[in-house]
């Protein structure tokens, strides 16, 4: 991979910091008058999603991480490994449970996400923004009860159990916002 | 971002206006000269940490001016007396969110004056220009570089061993840290742990590192450390100001260029071929003075209340 230079670090550009693939999210040109320029570097290590600050000298320079986003279908788990395929080529790529992370509970077969590969294998996995999944589990709606107030818990068929209206039952299937897990509506 | 349209609101160019009105009003007051040196200079700066941008006219070698410090420490050698400039400055490489390649500086002299007197004097002169409306004015304080270090860190910068350093510069930033100079060091610490803490308003910080000289006197704290006379003003924890107590010795000036240049061969820097007509204006007797520059798009970034340069510019580098 090519190395960058302190003044090519944009917001996006993924790097390898101490041996992990790191995304730069923001990087200060700072200098004294009279001193030495750097860059303080604000970066996502894309393994554990930890923000590092870091400050590098001017002129200092990274490897570039080999790591890139890829729209996916998710095709099945065997309990062991999920499977995911690029619609392009058909290649499948197999994601270990700790890749798949929180999208696990939202993850419904034939989802297109977006898989982060390092080095052609992936890394990390998001599940698409809006999700409809069947409610597996919940207590008996009361019919009728369309108006507001009052939620209850539901489990879904995926794993995950967000927050619903009275009314909704088991069979329902509803839409979910999975970056902030709340229930959107029902689909019919 | 509509590219070319100005990065200042109109706003901001009717406060720029009366900033340097009220700047040439506070000279003229104090019969202070308001001079006008060349941007355009055959030589310039050695400072290792300072890039100029090389141009030409008609084939002769030519730099966009750091500062206007060499031209006007001619004037003074020839008896110009108390001197300003507010005027245009070049540094090559320097783009981030509070640095512009090209941006206006007021540089003053004082002549048989000492630090302290002009740190008073850039203290009225702030007090000046960020007083609001109703009268009120920002806090301004004076503490030294040594008293900054033991108040965040509880050390000693001036005595602190170089090994030491580093590993704290290391430890802040990164390993290369390691084995830098005593300079970058100190300048790293302050920049991250001391510059982020100064109080709102104004702060001026003196008796700088004797490795941090420049173009000031080396002199003795109250303690006895060899320190050098130079000061800086922060607003708001922004660098805004440099001072000195001027070096007027020719023959030590003519070693720190000498010193610079071998420094910036060490690290594979173009050398450039230092001011004679400097060193010839020192040879022939300069007043003792003290001098400082502002930069003043940093100031009105202070005055306005906003983070970016590009908002006190009318055209920042970014849509030049």
């Amino acid at each position: 991979m090519a190395n960058y230079s302190t003044n090519e670090f944009r917001s996006g550009l993924k790097v390898m910091l101490d041996g992990d693939p790191c995304s730069i999210l923001e990087n200060e040109f700072v200098k004294p008058g009279k001193g030495q320029a750097f860059s303080r570097v604000k970066l996502r290590n894309l393994k554990t999603s930890r923000v590092l600050e870091k400050t590098f000298k001017s002129g200092e320079s990274l490897e570039g991480a080999d790591v890139m986003d890829q729209d996916m279908q998710y095709l099945y788990t065997d309990g062991d490994f999920w499977y995911f395929m690029e619609p392009d080529t058909f290649e499948q790529h197999q994601a270990t449970e700790n890749a798949v992370g929180d999208a696990l509970q939202w993850l419904s077969e034939q989802d297109v996400c977006m898989v982060t590969l390092y080095n052609g294998s992936p890394l990390s996995v998001m599940p698409p923004n809006h999700v409809e999944i069947e409610i597996i589990e919940t207590d008996p709606g009361l019919r009728g009860d369309t108006a507001q107030g009052g939620s209850k818990p539901a489990k879904l068929v995926t794993g995950a159990v967000v927050k619903v209206p009275l009314f909704l039952d088991q069979g329902d299937v509803i839409k979910v916002d999975t970056r902030t897990g709340e229930y959107q509506g029902r689909v019919k | 971002m509509n590219k070319w349209q100005p990065g200042a609101s109109l706003n901001t160019l009717h406060r720029r206006a009366v900033m340097l009105s009220s700047i040439r009003e506070f000279f003229k007051q104090r019969s202070v000269l308001e001079v006008e040196v060349p941007v355009l200079g055959r030589s310039t700066v050695t400072d290792l940490n300072i890039n100029s941008i090389a141009t030409s006219s008609e084939g002769a070698q030519g730099y966009l001016q750091t500062s206007p410090e060499y031209f006007m420490k001619r004037l003074l050698a020839s008896g110009s007396g108390d001197i300003y400039s507010m005027g245009k400055a070049f540094r090559d490489g320097e783009i981030g969110v509070k640095h512009n390649p090209e941006f206006t500086m007021l540089e003053w002299y004082r002549c048989g004056w000492d630090d302290h007197q002009l740190m008073s004097e850039v203290a009225e002169l702030m007090k000046l220009l960020l007083a609001g409306e109703d009268g009120t004015t920002c806090d301004v304080i004076k503490m030294s570089y040594a008293d900054c270090f033991f108040d965040s860190l509880g050390f000693d910068p001036h005595s602190a061993d170089l090994r030491d350093l580093q590993l704290l510069a290391a430890k802040l930033a990164s390993d290369s840290w390691l084995d830098e100079t005593r300079a970058n060091c100190l300048d790293l610490i302050f920049s991250i742990q001391i510059e982020t803490q100064l109080p709102l308003g104004v702060a001026i910080i003196y008796d700088f590192p004797e490795c941090q000289a420049a173009l000031a006197q080396m002199g003795q704290n109250s303690v006895g450390q060899t320190i050098s006379r130079r000061f800086e003003a922060f607003l708001n924890g922004v660098e805004i100001a440099n001072g000195y107590l001027e070096l007027i010795d020719a023959n030590e000036q003519a070693l720190r260029f000498e010193r610079d240049t071998e420094a910036r061969k060490c690290l594979d820097r173009p050398t450039l071929g230092v001011d004679q007509n400097l060193l010839a204006a020192l040879n022939s007797g300069i007043p003792a003075c003290a001098g400082v520059a502002i930069g003043l798009d940093r100031l009105l970034m202070g005055i306005l209340g906003v983070d970016s340069i590009d908002q006190a510019l009318a055209f920042s580098w970014l849509r030049c």
